[in-house]
């Protein structure tokens, strides 16, 4: 038998336009566990999602050799089969089912045709067991806090005899000491036999936990780490995650003049009362006028829920703290009160929240500003058409008309349909959220030169990215958030790659 | 370009739209060959326009309410309820019609935001929030007919709603002359508001369809009004029950294409989330909507009882379902934000023609409920498919 439980080959997966993972091979000893590590976008996901047959066997090259033979998992029920069990970071439980319903559901204890629902809950006590987990499996999940389903997800997997256990960003939700019992848990599986890949963003974690580590770098393996050989220290995984060279494709703006600060935020606080936890915590900021701000950070690390706090969606949030305009404190009850007040956001997800796909060009520009083209309620069609030609040019949008439908319209077009609604607003101060995620180098340089154009004209803007190279390329000033807190501010000229990861990683 | 050309890509691009007019068009033509013409007699048709108006109003609300992803079940035990309160009103009450008519209005409007405010405001599924303003309503009107049963009206005015014509001034061969002026003016405001149409896109130099095709559109619908009201003064003229659908639906067709509001209540039924994000009030969207088909259920509730002329107990009955059922024919889409007002008057047009062409026939009721049945599902398939080819 061989040292390795798993080893990949040369995996090589490519969607419509973008190719994921080049060549990638990979290799997991027998009862070790075994981080892996990258940038958001880096491939890991995906190949996680090769190994465990979400991407079936056929859609991508290379092979993989599990437990000494050649699998093809065509789904995911085949590598559950050959004992591959992953936990994502958005947990699959069922919320108002009980935790022994749960660590059994798909895998039900059977006699004959019926569930022996006796034996599941005798099962299921020994499994709780294993995971150190002391609740009754009567309880019901949603009753559990996050660290603790996450438990009934590790006891799940262990129901299934599971080989190799496989955590998605596991501590990303979970407090300290929720982080540090999910460490000790993986640590004493360990000595039991059962072999571990973590995807983590925690160097810190990584470095107390992991006995090799491979570095994933736009689709590549980069590197594979010993403990053993003193190899999984901070700046070398910094270095490794990072160093890629930045192209230059980030315009140069001329002048850099900053006047008065549009928007300051002091000891900003929002408490999210669904998940029970502050998204954003003690935040300050401050952003002056013909400024870009860039709010750096992983993905998860309250970015986007900062900036929609203080876009006024009440959403469930509790907020505390001050937030003034133009020196004027402001409190929004309503995203109508903030766009009144001269501030736009454009959001990450374009297709869920952002553009009405089944509609026209035309109707999405003038959508968040009807008043800009209407008289007493009555909107005037051929303005209209005017207004959104204006956008349509000047924003580069390829389209043949106005008329066409949004949702027919690609990546990068469709972003520059979004930017123009709201530019249509006329806002003071734009929040940007991944302006460039998902679109092509082309329609990201003709972004970057609009938002130049518009910090021309006046107006401010706060970018949210996480896209290293964007960040420093076009930012004057940068913010790194984690844990929905501020871990630092860094002038541009004194921002790299290497500070920015180390404060996002803390 | 070619003219022809030119009107085949219009046609191309329009089918979806136009689908249900040429599916109108086919259903009249065929009734018509097969009773000898007597579908489309003056008599037939007027009683068939008759008949569609308390369904027409309700599917126009109803169109709303799907947009923005909703459903009200309520509306047609509410129209049956709001009729006996009108009958209430004027019998026992003694209040006079042009009281009355007010009241029943804003109570609708009451009733309507009432299911607002549950399925907006405290989030409970508009599916069950309806189910139970359904039995509410029933039971109400039983309550209120209880002793009475049936409630007969003898005001004239309030049974001419349902059942009166628009006085004729003359005779002009056996045509009734005013019907005959108010096609005419329709005709005149309809050209009339295309050309300013035209006129303004020109003076923005906006891109319009060449002239002749212009003149052949402007000659094409004006010749259809003149027919269907040749036909209409042909037998009593315009009932009243005609005039208000009419004016609802110009009313609303207003609302939704030419107004801040109309362009709300879309966004929010095609994206809510990236509505709200823009600004958009969705609770507030909601309550209008919902206020706006509590009214017209309970327009339909005075046009069915002034019909009658007596509240009866069972009044409404199965009212929502037809109105549902037009505003699907009509092209509404159950996943929001696809819809028009329109498309749901010509969707209840279409059904009536079903029962009425069937019923000249002698179709039994068995069959004439399985061929409804098969529309409702084939209109859905096409606008399924269509949707599919174009996304």
């Amino acid at each position: 038998m061989s040292d390795y439980l798993l080893e990949m080959h040369h995996i090589t997966k490519a969607f419509p336009g973008v190719k994921a993972l080049t060549d990638v091979s990979f290799k997991v000893a027998r009862g070790e566990i075994h981080c892996l590590i990258g940038e958001n976008g880096a491939g890991k996901s995906t190949l996680m999602k090769v190994l465990s047959g979400v991407y079936p066997h056929g859609t991508y090259m290379g092979d993989i050799v599990f437990d000494g033979a050649v699998q093809s998992f065509g789904k995911i029920g085949d590598s559950v089969r050959a004992g591959i069990a992953i936990i994502y970071q958005e947990l699959a439980l069922f919320p108002d089912l009980t935790v022994y319903e749960n660590i059994f559901a798909g895998n039900e204890v059977r006699r004959g045709a019926v569930v022996d629902w006796n034996r599941t809950i005798v099962e299921a006590k020994r499994m709780l067991r294993k995971v150190k987990l002391n609740v009754h499996p009567d309880a019901l999940v949603k009753d559990l806090g996050v660290g603790k389903q996450q438990l009934v997800e590790i006891a799940k997997a262990l129901s299934k005899d599971v080989k190799l256990l496989i955590l998605d960003e596991p501590t990303a939700a979970l407090n300290e000491n929720d982080s540090e019992n999910l460490l000790a848990l993986l640590r004493e599986l360990k000595e039991q036999g059962i072999t571990c890949i973590m995807i983590s963003h925690k160097l810190k974690e990584v470095i107390s936990i992991a006995d090799k580590a491979t570095v994933l770098r736009d689709g590549r393996t980069i590197c594979t780490l010993d403990a053993a050989k003193g190899e999984i220290v901070e700046s070398v995984i910094i270095k490794h995650m990072v160093g890629r060279e930045i192209e230059d494709i980030y315009p140069k703006r001329a002048n850099k003049t900053f006047g008065e600060p549009i928007l300051e935020v002091r000891d900003w606080s929002a408490y999210d009362a669904q998940s029970g936890r502050h998204v954003a915590k003690n935040v300050n900021l401050q952003v002056r006028k013909g400024e870009i701000v860039g709010i750096a950070g992983l993905m998860g690390s309250g970015r986007t829920e900062l900036a929609l706090s203080l876009f006024g969606t009440p959403r469930s949030y509790r907020l505390r703290g001050e937030m003034r305009l133009n020196g004027a404190p402001v409190a929004f009850k309503h995203t109508s009160d903030a766009i009144g007040a001269g501030i736009a956001y454009v959001t990450e997800d374009r297709k869920g929240d952002g553009l009405f796909l089944i509609q026209d060009i035309k109707s999405n520009v003038t959508a968040a500003n009807l008043r800009g083209i209407s008289a007493r309620g009555v909107i005037n069609d051929n303005e209209e058409v005017k207004v959104a030609n204006a956008y349509k040019d000047s924003l580069y949008v390829k389209a043949p008309s106005v008329e066409q439908i949004v949702g027919n319209l690609s990546g990068g077009n469709q972003q520059k349909v979004s930017l123009g609604k709201w530019l249509f607003v006329g806002p003071k101060l734009l929040i940007l959220d991944e302006p460039t995620r998902g679109i092509d180098v082309g329609a990201k340089f003709e972004i970057y030169t609009i938002m130049n154009q518009l910090i021309a004209q006046g107006m401010s803007i706060i970018m949210i990215s996480s896209e290293l190279g964007e960040v420093l390329g076009m930012s004057d000033r940068v913010y790194v958030m984690a844990e929905g807190r501020i871990k630092g501010e860094l002038q541009a000229v004194e921002a790299d790659q290497e500070k920015i990861m180390q404060l996002a990683t803390q | 370009m070619n003219f022809f050309k030119e009107a085949k890509s219009l046609v191309k691009v329009n089918i979806r739209e136009y689908g249900m007019y040429i599916a109108l068009f086919v259903i009249m033509l065929t009734f018509s060959i097969l009773t000898d013409g007597l579908f489309m007699s003056s008599r037939n048709i007027s009683n068939l326009l008759d008949a569609t108006g308390y369904t027409a109003v309700l599917a126009v609300g109803m169109t709303l309410v799907i947009v923005i992803r909703h459903i009200d079940l309520s509306v047609g035990f509410a129209a049956g309820f709001m009729g006996a309160i009108a009958a209430i009103l004027l019998t026992q009450g003694g209040v006079p019609v042009y009281l009355t008519i007010p009241i029943i209005l804003v109570l609708g409007v009451v009733a309507g935001m009432f299911n607002g405010v549950l399925v907006a405001s405290i989030g409970i599924p508009s599916f069950v929030a309806s189910l139970a303003g359904m039995l509410i309503f029933r039971g109400a009107l039983l309550r209120v007919t209880e002793k009475t049963g049936t409630i007969n009206i003898k005001d004239e005015h309030f049974n001419a709603i349902g059942n009166g014509f628009i006085p004729s001034l003359a005779d002009v061969g056996g045509l009734n002359l005013s019907s005959l002026i108010l096609g005419v003016v329709v005709i005149a405001l309809y050209i009339y508001f295309e050309v300013s149409k035209r006129r303004n896109k020109l003076n923005y130099q906006f891109e319009v369809v060449s002239g002749r095709i212009f003149a052949l559109k402007l000659v094409f619908v004006s010749v259809i009004v003149a027919y269907i009201t040749w036909i209409i003064a042909g037998y009593n003229g315009f009932s009243w029950t005609v005039i208000i659908m009419l004016a609802v639906v110009i009313v609303y067709h207003f609302l939704t294409t030419k107004t801040v509001l109309g362009r709300h209540i879309y966004a929010v039924g095609s994206n809510p989330e990236a509505a709200h994000l823009s600004g958009i009030n969705v609770k507030k969207i909601t309550y209008f909507v919902f206020g706006s088909m509590g009214m017209l259920a309970a327009l339909s509730g005075i046009l069915f009882t002034a019909r009658l002329q007596s509240a009866t107990t069972t009044a409404g009955t199965l009212f929502e379902l037809d109105a549902i059922a037009a505003a699907y024919v009509g092209g509404v889409s159950s996943a929001g934000g696809v819809g028009k007002v329109t498309g749901s008057i010509i969707g209840a047009i279409v059904m009536a023609s079903l029962t009425s062409g069937m019923n000249l026939l002698g179709v039994g009721i068995s069959y004439q409920y399985m061929i409804r049945g098969g529309v409702l599902a084939a209109a859905v398939i096409f606008d399924v498919l269509t949707r599919k080819k174009r996304g």
